[in-house]
Formats: structure tokens, C-alpha cells, sequence
């Protein structure tokens, strides 16, 4: 078992070291010299070589890998071009913001689709499963940022029930827990969380399916046990495989949240990656990836971690 | 996406202990009879005939309008549809805006399908050294939500359609190259892929012949289920300024031009999004017929 978690830990290194030549990459492909967003059209050849010089662009491609990758542990990502603010500084902030609808959506999408999976799969082939299906199918296939259009139209425009942009009253991007900025965080929330439902309520749904019809719950009923000791031991069993896509989906709502955050206005990494990507500001660009999927790597890696607590059968030390 | 994977990856250890020569012909019998399958395919295949003969279709031109015509509502005479903010007629747009978003949502999976699945037969297959280069960098691709991924890499290239089709493209190889090194690898070491090789077959017959026969059809499952996915990002990609450039008509830029009429006329500026969804229900309805078609096992 620690051999599981110290091979765990250590394949994190590689993989987030190939995540930084990624990232440092990025701006390698893009089109143009990285400079020419900063350059003045009339500068000369010389003043050229010495702004690439200055940002260190003149030296081969691994050097300068490793000068970036040493700056970013030490927690420089350089500095936006549009603003010219260190760009770290600018993720920070906005990671908050994002972390925060992430979590209010997986709260609403896994415990919905974990009730709507376990539902169907117990009651397989009924009317109750067939709604639940296509439920989730829906839910998989809604482009997300199109829903949230939709919620606006009905919930803003049309009942003007709840707020249609931005993360609180009065355009404020700093988060409290009350009512007021509660009431932001719903609409976009909401249409985050349909495509983790999804995915989860088809999952379980499956997983439920398959452990009811397996040797071992008839020889549970055939003994005796009530329904209610039966769904308990069918909840173990489905917990492991369920933990692992909750942990892979939270990873993608990270990610994922981008359009959602620009159909909303919510401040956060999306917000921050559009307007990169708007003003063409590649170290912002970057910047934001980087952090991004680092989160990933590093939820993907708790799960991991935490999944032989949950299911004593792994024990791939 | 992995949990995708790791059912088509059990279908295919399922198919790898037999094929018949009347395996397809099974297959459409089976789907046949699945009448959500048949009724999304009929859809499918209307919206792709509509989508290809549309400058047959006597629509109107989809990229002038005129400024007295702006957001005529749903129904209007001359205008089915209505019209969109720049006062062009939405039915033609919605028809000449599926050409783009369709093609972004086949064309990267035809692609990724075609190396993904020459990657991962090489991987499987060689092993050794090659397995663990490539099996790794897929690993690190995989260190990235796709939609990130997809962002990421238009983000850097800019806005365009082929650079749309590169990023998508490359989001979907590290998938696909994941399922056809397991299932090759499994197929490998088949006692009669060993009889096989020992009777004097070459690599490339084993490839041909017994590998590529037990790896296509469930990577071709798996590839159905990402058209949806290819076309949700590419226009999610379009939405974000990503993908197609104004003024040419992408379910994902009108979607987007659009968000400023939604106080003025909200069902105009919905009808992109319709199509969208309808398209990538059907797409993944059709899909999910064609897996439990190719399931099933007797």
C-alpha cells in the first residue's frame, strides 16, 4: 500500500514537468515573434535584438525552458502584456473565484446525479430509469454555454428572478458567503453542473445495474437481508468507481468552466483566460493553463490517493 | 471521457474472442430494430444532405442582410426563421452555419481516429521503448480537461478554422491512442495472433489482418461518441472567438453574435443552441444504439 502512494507521488513529477513543456511550448507555436504584441512597429533591428535579449528570447529553446520553468517555481509566470501585472498574481485571484462555482456546481451535479444513478439503476427498465436516461443524455449533449443563454432568457429576463452576470451586487469580484452574492452564483452553478450530472447519474446508473445482478446480492436476499442492508452493500461497491469519475469530473469543471464564466461574467480563470485570449496576451494565456492543469494533475492525484481508503480491494503496492 | 474508454476498451476484450464473417450484417440487423438509433440516423443524414446541398436549396444569401430587416421574428413572411441581428435570414444561416460546425465536429474526430489509432496499434504492437514514448505523452495530454486542451492550443494559434481543426484534432489523438494501444496489446498476445506470426506471417499481416480487425470496430464506437463532444468545443470554440471569423455563419459565432438579442428576441438567439443540442443528441443517441448493436454477444 505505500508502495502505491509513493509511486503515485512520484509519477506526479513527470507528468507536471510534461505539462510545463507544454505550457511553455504554447507560446512557441504561436504565430509570430512573442514579442511583436510589445514591440513598436518602427523599432529597428537593433532595438529588436535588445528587447529579445532583455526577455531572454535570444537563447536556445532549452535554456529558455529552464529559465521559465525555475521563474515559475518560484511563483513568476512574467507579466500580463495587456496590463503589464505579474501574471501569477492575476491567476491567483481568479482561481478563487473559479474553485468556488466549481464547487457549488459539483455539489449540485454529483449528489443529483449520484440520487438520479442510483435511482435508475435499482429500478432498471422502468418508467423512472427511462427518465433518468434521457435526463443524463440530455445532459451530455447540451452545449453548456447555450443553457446558460437559455437560463438567462427565463430566470433574468423574462422572471427576473435572479441576477444574469457577474459574481455579486454592485459588479464586485471578491466572494462572501451571503445571500446577496449567493444569489449570483445559482444561474452559472446550475449550468455547470448538467454535464457532471450527466456523466455521473449514467455511471452510477450502470455501476448500480451491474452489482444488483451479480451472485453475491441473490445470496445476500436469499439469506435474508432486507432491502436496506442490500443497498448498503451495493453502495459500497459502487462508491470506488464513482469517487474516481466525481474526481476526474470536479478536474474538468476546473477546466471546463471557461465558457460558462464568459457567458456569466464571473470573474474568474475563464473570465481571465478569454480576455488572453481576446487581447492575444500569450503569458497570461499561459500562465492560467498552467495553474489550471495543475489542479487537474494534483485532483486526479488525490483521488487516486484516497481511492484505496474507499476500495480495500486496491492493492496495487 | 475515460469512462467511455474503459467500456469500449471491455467491448473490445469482448470481440477479441470472436469475429464472423457476419458481423456487420448482425450489427445493422440489431440496430435496425432500435428505433431512437434509426430515428437519429434518418435526422442525421437529413441535416448532412440539407447541410451539403444547400446552395441547391434556393435559401437566401446567408452573409448579406439588410439593416430594415433586423431580428424580423420567427415566421415572418420571406423569413421563416426571422432574421438575425444584422438582418440576414436566420433559415439559411442556421442551414450554411451547419456546413462549418458540422465539418469541425467530424473532421477532428476522422483525423484523430486515423493517427490515434495508428499510434496506439504501433504501441501496442512494438512495445518496449516506443510504447513507453508515446504511451507517456499521451499520458501528459491527458493532464488536461479536453475543453482546456482545445483552448490552450487555439488560444496560441489564434482564431481560424484549420487552427480550429489542429487543436481539436490533437485533443482527440491522446484518447483514441489510449483505447487502441490496450485493445492491440490485448489482441497481441492471442494464441492465435502466435500462430499466426509462427506460421510465417510478417507484422504487417498480423497488423492488417488480425489486429486491425479487432481494433477498428470498437475505436469506431468510441469515435461516434466523440463526434458530439468535437462538435460542442469546436463551437464552443467559435463562441469564444476561437474558431470561425464573422461574417461566415457557425452555429457557435451565431450563437455568440446573437447574445445581444436575447432581451429583444430570445427565441432567435436560441435557435443556434437548438441546433446544437439536437445535433449532439442525435449524435450521441445514435451512438449509444451503434455500441449496444456491436455489444451484444451471443
Amino acid at each position: 500500500m505505500l508502495t502505491y502512494f509513493i509511486q503515485r507521488l512520484v509519477y506526479v513529477v513527470p507528468v507536471s514537468l510534461g505539462v510545463s513543456v507544454f505550457c511553455f511550448l504554447l507560446v512557441h507555436i504561436a504565430p509570430g515573434d512573442p514579442l511583436t504584441a510589445v514591440m513598436p512597429i518602427d523599432a529597428t533591428a537593433e532595438q529588436q535584438a535588445a528587447m529579445r535579449a532583455a526577455y531572454g528570447f535570444d537563447k536556445p529553446l532549452p535554456v529558455q525552458f529552464l529559465v521559465w520553468l525555475g521563474n515559475a517555481l518560484t511563483g513568476d509566470l512574467g507579466n500580463s502584456i495587456a496590463t503589464g501585472r505579474p501574471v501569477a498574481g492575476e491567476v491567483m485571484r481568479a482561481v478563487g473565484n473559479t474553485l468556488i462555482l466549481a464547487f457549488a456546481a459539483s455539489l449540485i451535479g454529483f449528489s443529483l446525479g449520484i440520487l438520479f444513478g442510483f435511482v435508475a439503476g435499482y429500478f432498471k427498465d422502468t418508467p423512472v430509469d427511462r427518465a433518468v436516461t434521457a435526463l443524463s443524455i440530455t445532459g451530455v449533449s447540451v452545449p453548456n454555454y447555450w443553457l446558460g443563454i437559455v437560463l438567462v432568457v427565463i430566470f433574468s429576463v423574462t422572471l427576473g428572478w435572479l441576477p444574469s452576470t457577474g459574481a455579486g451586487p454592485g459588479g464586485s469580484s471578491a466572494w462572501k458567503w451571503d445571500v446577496e452574492h449567493l444569489r449570483f452564483i445559482i444561474l452559472p452553478a446550475v449550468t455547470l453542473s448538467v454535464v457532471p450530472m450527466g456523466i455521473v447519474a449514467r455511471t452510477v446508473r450502470a455501476l448500480v445495474g451491474d452489482i444488483l445482478s451479480q451472485d453475491f446480492v441473490t445470496a445476500l436476499a436469499a439469506k435474508g437481508m432486507g432491502r436496506a442492508g442490500i443497498l448498503r452493500h451495493v453502495m459500497r461497491n459502487v462508491a470506488p468507481t464513482t469517487l474516481s469519475v466525481v474526481g476526474l469530473q470536479l478536474g474538468y469543471l476546473l477546466g471546463g468552466s471557461i465558457l460558462i464564466e464568459t457567458v456569466f461574467n464571473w470573474p474568474g480563470t475563464g473570465f481571465l483566460l478569454s480576455n488572453a485570449i481576446f487581447q492575444r496576451d500569450l503569458p497570461l494565456l499561459q500562465g492560467t493553463i498552467l495553474v489550471l492543469a495543475l489542479f487537474f494533475v494534483f485532483v486526479n492525484l488525490l483521488v487516486d490517493l484516497v481511492q484505496p481508503l474507499v476500495d480495500p480491494r486496491i492493492k496495487r503496492g | 471521457m475515460s469512462v467511455t474508454a474503459e467500456t469500449t476498451m471491455e467491448i473490445a476484450r469482448e470481440e477479441v474472442s470472436g469475429s464472423s464473417r457476419g458481423y456487420w450484417h448482425e450489427v445493422f440487423r440489431r440496430l435496425r430494430r432500435d428505433p431512437v438509433a434509426m430515428a437519429c440516423g434518418t435526422l442525421i443524414l437529413l441535416l448532412l444532405a440539407a447541410v451539403i446541398l444547400a446552395p441547391w436549396l434556393a435559401l437566401q444569401d446567408p452573409v448579406t442582410g439588410s439593416m430594415i430587416q433586423r431580428l424580423k421574428p420567427v415566421g415572418t413572411p420571406g423569413h421563416l426563421l426571422g432574421t438575425d441581428e444584422l438582418g440576414r435570414d436566420m433559415l439559411s444561416r442556421l442551414v450554411y452555419g451547419g456546413r462549418l460546425t458540422l465539418l469541425l465536429g467530424l473532421l477532428p474526430v476522422l483525423f484523430a481516429f486515423a493517427i490515434g489509432t495508428a499510434l496506439g496499434v504501433f504501441a501496442g504492437y512494438v512495445g518496449g521503448i516506443f510504447n513507453t514514448v508515446i504511451m507517456r505523452v499521451v499520458d501528459i495530454f491527458f493532464a488536461f480537461p479536453s475543453i482546456l486542451l482545445a483552448i490552450a492550443i487555439s488560444g496560441a494559434l489564434g482564431a481560424g478554422i484549420v487552427n480550429s481543426l489542429v487543436s481539436l484534432t490533437i485533443v482527440f489523438i491522446p484518447p483514441i491512442t489510449r483505447v487502441a494501444e490496450s485493445v492491440t496489446a490485448s489482441v497481441r498476445s492471442l494464441e492465435y495472433v502466435d500462430a499466426a506470426r509462427i506460421s510465417g506471417a510478417g507484422p504487417l499481416t498480423v497488423v492488417r489482418v488480425h489486429v486491425l480487425g479487432n481494433v477498428l470496430s470498437p475505436i469506431f464506437v468510441y469515435a461516434t461518441s466523440l463526434t458530439s463532444v468535437s462538435m460542442i468545443l469546436a463551437a464552443g470554440l467559435s463562441f469564444l472567438g476561437l474558431g470561425v471569423r464573422p461574417p461566415e455563419p457557425e452555429w457557435g459565432l451565431m450563437l455568440n453574435t446573437l447574445r445581444t438579442a436575447i432581451y429583444i428576441d430570445p427565441l432567435i438567439a436560441a435557435l443556434p443552441g437548438v441546433m446544437i443540442f439536437l445535433t449532439s443528441l442525435c449524435l450521441n443517441l445514435l451512438s449509444d444504439g451503434l455500441r449496444s448493436a456491436m455489444n451484444v454477444k451471443d
